[in-house]
């Protein structure tokens, strides 16, 4: 199927859920309404022409006002590819989590919350992945302050704060 | 006459039913354990030598990578890929400079492409030969590891005459590579592949079919088809598990379609299909194939510079990107996002063993704990590619 087609097959399903599309770019997405995005990855998951049963990649990022959540799910039986976008606020980053849909979800759910700040609802065990369990704040968002002292270790070292590798 | 300390009456043994312990007990394993491969951790419910549930725990290895990515310029990224996954860092490099690539429209030299073909096909052989020679570390047989070493030293020579390094290359640039083949590399790689041919021979015969290594490995971790593809597992995991999926096959990317070769499955030969010794002979078997490619590869190398399409600036376009690539874990995923400035925005790296290991919590119940060394040893997973 066409990005395009997929497109219409979900506005056929759900009129609310498809909040913009990029079709024109190297690899089109939709954007999601972010409280339908369950509904909408159950729907291509299980709607027998669409079957997208491979969930590739779950990634977030900081997009300065919001944080933004990017889907990228493929079909081995069907061989076509979508990419799903949402966005959510940074004073209420929840979104419905679709770790029960794909498991695979579980983990990178929990790497986008530990590194963002993501809450997933729903999820099965929200719960810090890379950094240790007592660590303040989430150091993929842009605002990000580094601790000066993390377990009364001091963390940077003072010339190394900065851009160091800032030639211009 | 001495006497002993036991009283004149018959004795019986008399242990208070309470303190038999039937509960479960908690086994921490790691993170400094030889068969995890690294610093994993997992922790272990157990119910006598039955494991009831396993979690592992990651991050010892983190360095936050993506936030290096994110104050670095473009091509300084590459080095930091390198110490990715340390056992396939060509297959790093090739996945960034191809996403970039892609993003800068950029079509790279024909003699380039082809010697990214062989040092990423080549150093799928080396990963593939350290995946093997550990497992049978794992499982107790030491010899096949030296077998399998010695193998790869001769990559690594090969590697160290083509780019002067011989585990961190950052090699593989954005338009092309950073040497180009030195003279007579391409008959030593001719050379190796006729070396290499009879050798997977003496890996069948010391490891692959010892009556040993079968029972330790056949139906132990069996992952089905379906909990692979919904667990999104890729490489030789997956395809272990009767999927037919490559994505040098699938979706394309480099020359790769220009060669033949054939995507190996497992087909449960002693055991069950998606067994740990499916997972390890899907390996042996690639190695035949990527032998294969290599030869053809070499064969139609054509003389060129291939230095020639490597820009002096790297300048990314505004836009996002996500780019995967068949390495030896499975599928290695950048999405890439820029805004046209002389830094990334994101990269954020899907890394194969990440997602491969996280199957370990839904086939380890039910398994014994030294079943859970088999297992975790035939996931073949990297932590330093897990925790970035």
């Amino acid at each position: 199927m066409t990005p395009e087609e997929i497109k219409s097959s979900l506005e056929a399903k759900f009129p609310e859920a498809v909040a913009g599309a990029g079709l024109e770019v190297l690899q089109p997405f939709l954007k999601i309404n972010p409280a339908m995005i369950y509904q909408v990855c159950q729907f291509l998951r299980d709607e027998d022409t669409l079957n997208f049963d491979y969930l590739m990649n779950l990634s977030a990022l900081d997009l300065g006002e919001n944080l933004g959540l990017v889907y990228h799910l493929t079909s081995l039986s069907q061989r076509h590819k979508i990419v799903l976008k949402t966005e959510v606020s940074k004073e209420q980053p929840n979104v419905h989590s679709v770790a029960d849909l794909w498991r695979t979800a579980d983990w990178h759910e929990r790497e986008a919350y530990d590194l963002l700040g993501v809450v997933f609802v729903n999820h099965p065990d929200l719960r810090r992945i890379l950094l240790p369990e007592d660590w303040v704040g989430y150091p993929l968002r842009k605002d990000y302050q580094t601790p000066e002292y993390y377990n009364g270790l001091r963390v940077p070292f003072p010339e190394e704060q900065g851009d160091l590798y800032d030639e211009e | 006459m001495m006497k002993n300390n036991l009283p004149e009456t018959d004795y019986e043994l008399e242990i208070p039913a309470q303190a038999i312990q039937t509960d479960e007990m908690t086994l921490n394993m790691g993170p400094q354990h030889p068969s995890t491969h690294g610093v994993l951790r997992v922790i272990l419910k157990t119910d006598g030598e039955i494991v009831t549930k396993a979690t592992p725990f990651i991050g010892y290895l983190h360095r936050c990578f993506e936030k290096h990515a994110e104050n670095v310029s473009w091509v300084q990224v590459i080095p930091y890929t390198d110490r990715m996954d340390y056992l396939a860092s060509m297959n790093m490099n090739h996945g960034y400079a191809i996403a970039l690539e892609r993003m800068m429209g950029l079509q790279v030299n024909e003699r380039a492409e082809h010697i990214r073909v062989i040092v990423a096909e080549l150093n799928r052989i080396a990963s593939h030969l350290v995946a093997l020679g550990t497992y049978g570390l794992d499982i107790g047989a030491f010899t096949p590891f030296l077998y399998t070493f010695r193998e790869r030293e001769r990559i690594l020579d090969l590697f160290e005459l083509i780019s002067g390094a011989r585990l961190l290359y950052n090699f593989i640039w954005v338009g092309g590579v950073a040497y180009d083949a030195p003279q007579g590399w391409r008959e030593k790689v001719l050379e190796f592949c006729d070396y290499f041919e009879p050798k997977i021979k003496e890996y069948n015969d010391i490891l692959t079919y010892n009556k040993i290594f079968i029972e330790r490995t056949a139906n132990v971790g069996v992952i089905p088809a379906d909990l692979a593809i919904n667990y999104a597992l890729s490489g030789p995991t997956l395809r272990a598990s009767g999927v037919k999926y490559d994505l040098r096959r699938d979706d394309p990317y480099s020359i790769y379609d220009r060669f033949d070769f054939k995507v190996c499955i497992g087909q449960g030969q002693v055991g069950t299909v998606g067994d740990s010794w499916d997972r390890y002979i899907v390996r042996v078997d690639e190695m035949v194939e990527s032998n294969k490619i290599i030869r053809q590869a070499a064969q139609a190398m054509p003389e060129g510079d291939a230095l020639e399409t490597v820009p002096k600036n790297v300048k990314v376009p505004e836009g996002e990107y996500y780019m995967r690539t068949e390495t030896p874990r499975g599928e290695l995923g950048y999405f890439i996002v820029s805004d046209g400035k002389k830094n990334p925005v994101r990269v954020k790296v899907r890394s194969p063993a990440f997602v491969n290991l996280s199957v370990l919590p839904a086939i380890a119940p039910g398994t014994m704990v030294a079943d859970l060394v088999a297992i975790v040893g035939s996931l073949d997973i990297v932590l330093g590619e897990i925790d970035r």
